[in-house]
C-alpha cells in the first residue's frame, strides 16, 4: 500500500512550460536572445572606447584605417567619424530592445484593458469602441509618427509615445474577441450569480484565462516595434545623437557601403537578425506551448 | 450585400476627416510658423504674410478653408518652403515613380508569394516545402531598409550588374533592386498565409470528396482548391499595399528613385509642414480606399462573412 504514489496534478503552466522547452527552435531563440541582452549590458565593461569618443587616428580614414581589430581596441571596427562600432553597437542594441519591450508592454496594458472593457460590457459600448479601433487603424501611423516626431522634436519619449498610440490597437481586438468567447464560460456566470462586482470579474477570472493569448502575441509584437523603430531611424528621424539604435546604424553602414567599410553594415545588422529570429521562434513556441488546439 | 457596402463606405468617410483633423492639428502645435526664420522678419511683414495666406484667421476657419480646398479643389494648398511649388506640384512630380515601383512589387509579392505558397502546400514535408518555409522565414527578418543596402553591396558593387540607384525614366535595370527590396519581406508573409490556408482546404471534407470521385489532382486543385484558399489573402493585400508605399519612403532615400517618399522625408526634415500634410492624408486615403476595397471583396468572395 506505501508504495502507491500520489499523482502529481499538471497544472496548464506546467503542461506548456514543458511543450515550450521541447521545441529545439524556441529555446535556441531564448538562449540566442539571452546571450543578446547579456551581451549588450555586461560588453561595455570591456570596451577600450566609449562611444562618444572619437579616434582621430582613424577619423577620415575608416576604410583602411578603421577595421575590426583587437588590437586597436575596435573589435566592430569604427564608423566613419572614427567612433568605436562595437560600443555604438551594444548602445543601439540596448535602446532597440527597450523600445520594442516598452511598445509592446504598452500595448499589453492598454489592448488588455480596452478588449476585455469593450468585450465584457457589450452592447453599444463596445460598438463604440470597436469602431474608434477600426477608424485609428487604417490611418497610416508610420506617416502620423513622423509627423509627430518632427512636429514636437525628436525624443525618445515622443518616440514611446507614437509606438505605444500604434501599438495596441491589433491587442485590444484580439483580447476582445477571446474575451466575448470567456463570459458567456460557466466559471464566468458562477461569479456573476453570487453577486461579485464586474470590475472584480474581469480583473479576477478574465484577465487571467487571457494572458496566455497576450503573452504570445507581446511576443510578436517586440519584434513589430523593433521594426518600426529602425524603420524611422533609418530615415534618420529617430533617436538623436550621441544615442543610436539598430535603425541608426544599419542606415550609417548602409550610407558607406559604397567606400569597403562593409563592417559598418553587417555589425549592427547580424545583431539585428539574430534578435528579430530570435523573437519569431520564441513567439511560434509559445504559440504551440500556450494553444495546444492550435496546432 | 448593399447595405454592408453602404455602412463600410459611411465609416470610411469620418475616417479620413479624422486623419486631416489630426494632422492639421498637429501642425498648428508645432512650436514656430512656417515663417519663423533666423533672420526675424519685421513685425508689419509677418502681418502681411500670414494675411496673405490666412495663418491670422481663428483656427476653425483655416481648418474649414483646408477641408474646402481639399474636398472641392482637391488642392493641398502652396509649400512652405519651397515657395515656387504647390503641394499638389510635389506630389505630381514623385506619385507616378512610387506608383510604378511599389505597383510592381504588389504584383510581384502576390505572384511569386502566392505561388510558393500554394506549391509548398501541394508538396507539404517535401523539398520544396522546406524551401518555400525557410525562405518566407528567413525573409520576414530582411525588412525593405534591410535588402536596399544588401542588394546594392551585391548587385552593384559585388557583381556590377545593376546601377545602384537613379530613375532614368524607369528603365527595368532601375528598377529590379527597388521592387525586390520593397517586395520581399510582404512576399514572406503572403507564402506563409497562402501556405496555412491552402493546408487548411486541402484536409477539408469537399476535396476529400473530389478525390473520392476520382478527379484528377490537378482539377481538385485547381477548380475546387485554389479559389476558396485565397480568401484569407484578400485581407492581407490592403495591408501589403500600404506597407509597399510607405516602404517607397526608404527606397526612395537609398536608391535616389525620386518618388514621393523623398519628398516626405524632406518636408519632415525641413517641417515643410503643408507637404507633410498633404502626403500623409494622401496616403491614408490611398489606405483606406483600400482597407475598403479589400473588405468589400472579401465579403463579395465569401459568402459566409456578413458582419
Amino acid at each position: 500500500m506505501n508504495n502507491i504514489t500520489e499523482v502529481k496534478g499538471r497544472s496548464l503552466w506546467s503542461d506548456a512550460r514543458r511543450r515550450f522547452f521541447q521545441n529545439k527552435a524556441a529555446v535556441a531563440g531564448l538562449i540566442a536572445l539571452t546571450t543578446i541582452v547579456l551581451i549588450s549590458f555586461i560588453g561595455p565593461y570591456f570596451a577600450v572606447w566609449s562611444n562618444e569618443e572619437i579616434d582621430w587616428d582613424v577619423m577620415g580614414s575608416a576604410a583602411t584605417l578603421g577595421m575590426p581589430s583587437f588590437e586597436s581596441g575596435h573589435y566592430f571596427g569604427t564608423d566613419d567619424l572614427g567612433r568605436d562600432l562595437y560600443s555604438r553597437v551594444l548602445q543601439g542594441t540596448r535602446v532597440s530592445l527597450m523600445v520594442g519591450v516598452i511598445g509592446a508592454g504598452i500595448s499589453v496594458l492598454v489592448g488588455t484593458i480596452y478588449g476585455t472593457v469593450a468585450g465584457y460590457v457589450g452592447g453599444r459600448t463596445d460598438q463604440i469602441m470597436m469602431r474608434t479601433v477600426d477608424i485609428l487603424m487604417s490611418i497610416p501611423f508610420m506617416f502620423v509618427i513622423i509627423l509627430l516626431l518632427v512636429v514636437f522634436g525628436r525624443s525618445i519619449g515622443m518616440l514611446f509615445l507614437g509606438i505605444g498610440l500604434l501599438s495596441w490597437l491589433d491587442m485590444s481586438r484580439i483580447v476582445r474577441g477571446q474575451t466575448l468567447s470567456l463570459k458567456n464560460k460557466e466559471f464566468v456566470e458562477a461569479a456573476r450569480a453570487t453577486g461579485v462586482s464586474t470590475p472584480t470579474i474581469i480583473m479576477r477570472h478574465i484577465i487571467p484565462n487571457l494572458l496566455g493569448i497576450v503573452a504570445i502575441y507581446a511576443t510578436l509584437l517586440v519584434p513589430a516595434m523593433i521594426l518600426t523603430e529602425s524603420f524611422i531611424s533609418f530615415l534618420g528621424l529617430g533617436v538623436q545623437e550621441p544615442l543610436t539604435s539598430w535603425g541608426a546604424l544599419i542606415s550609417e553602414g548602409a550610407g558607406t557601403i559604397r567606400y569597403d567599410t562593409e563592417w559598418q553594415l553587417i555589425a549592427p545588422l547580424i545583431f539585428f537578425v539574430i534578435t528579430l529570429f530570435s523573437f519569431f521562434f520564441i513567439g511560434d513556441g509559445l504559440r504551440d506551448a500556450l494553444d495546444p488546439k492550435d496546432r | 450585400m448593399l447595405k454592408y457596402s453602404f455602412s463600410r463606405v459611411l465609416v470610411a468617410i469620418p475616417t479620413l476627416l479624422i486623419l486631416i483633423i489630426i494632422s492639421f492639428l498637429l501642425m498648428h502645435a508645432a512650436p514656430g510658423g512656417p515663417f519663423t526664420s533666423e533672420r526675424p522678419l519685421p513685425p508689419q511683414v509677418l502681418a502681411n504674410i500670414q494675411a496673405k495666406y490666412g495663418l491670422d484667421d481663428p483656427l476653425y476657419v483655416q481648418l474649414w478653408e483646408y477641408l474646402k480646398g481639399i474636398i472641392f479643389h482637391f488642392d493641398f494648398g502652396p509649400s512652405f518652403q519651397r515657395k515656387d511649388l504647390t503641394v499638389n506640384e510635389i506630389i505630381a512630380q514623385g506619385f507616378p515613380i512610387t506608383l510604378t515601383y511599389g505597383g510592381l512589387s504588389f504584383i510581384v509579392a502576390t505572384l511569386i508569394g502566392g505561388t510558393l505558397g500554394i506549391v509548398a502546400a501541394i508538396r507539404q514535408n517535401t523539398i520544396i516545402d522546406y524551401f518555400a518555409v525557410g525562405i518566407s522565414i528567413g525573409a520576414q527578418v530582411l525588412p525593405n531598409f534591410v535588402m536596399a543596402p544588401l542588394l546594392v553591396w551585391l548587385f552593384t558593387l559585388g557583381l556590377g550588374w545593376l546601377p545602384g540607384g537613379g530613375w532614368n525614366g524607369g528603365a527595368w535595370p532601375n528598377l529590379i533592386m527597388p521592387v525586390i527590396a520593397l517586395s520581399t519581406s510582404y512576399m514572406a508573409s503572403i507564402a506563409r498565409i497562402t501556405r496555412s490556408s491552402m493546408l487548411e482546404v486541402l484536409n477539408s471534407n469537399y476535396i476529400r470528396t473530389a478525390r473520392a470521385k476520382g478527379l484528377p489532382e490537378r482539377t481538385v486543385i485547381l477548380r475546387h482548391a485554389l479559389k476558396p484558399s485565397l480568401v484569407p489573402l484578400i485581407s492581407y493585400l490592403g495591408v501589403a499595399f500600404v506597407g509597399m508605399i510607405t516602404g517607397s519612403v526608404v527606397i526612395d532615400i537609398y536608391f535616389s528613385t525620386g518618388g514621393m517618399g523623398v519628398a516626405f522625408v524632406n518636408s519632415a526634415l525641413n517641417r515643410d509642414y503643408s507637404v507633410m500634410m498633404g502626403i500623409t492624408i494622401l496616403i491614408g486615403a490611398l489606405t483606406i480606399v483600400f482597407a475598403l476595397l479589400a473588405d468589400l471583396l472579401y465579403a463579395w468572395v465569401d459568402p459566409k462573412i456578413r458582419y
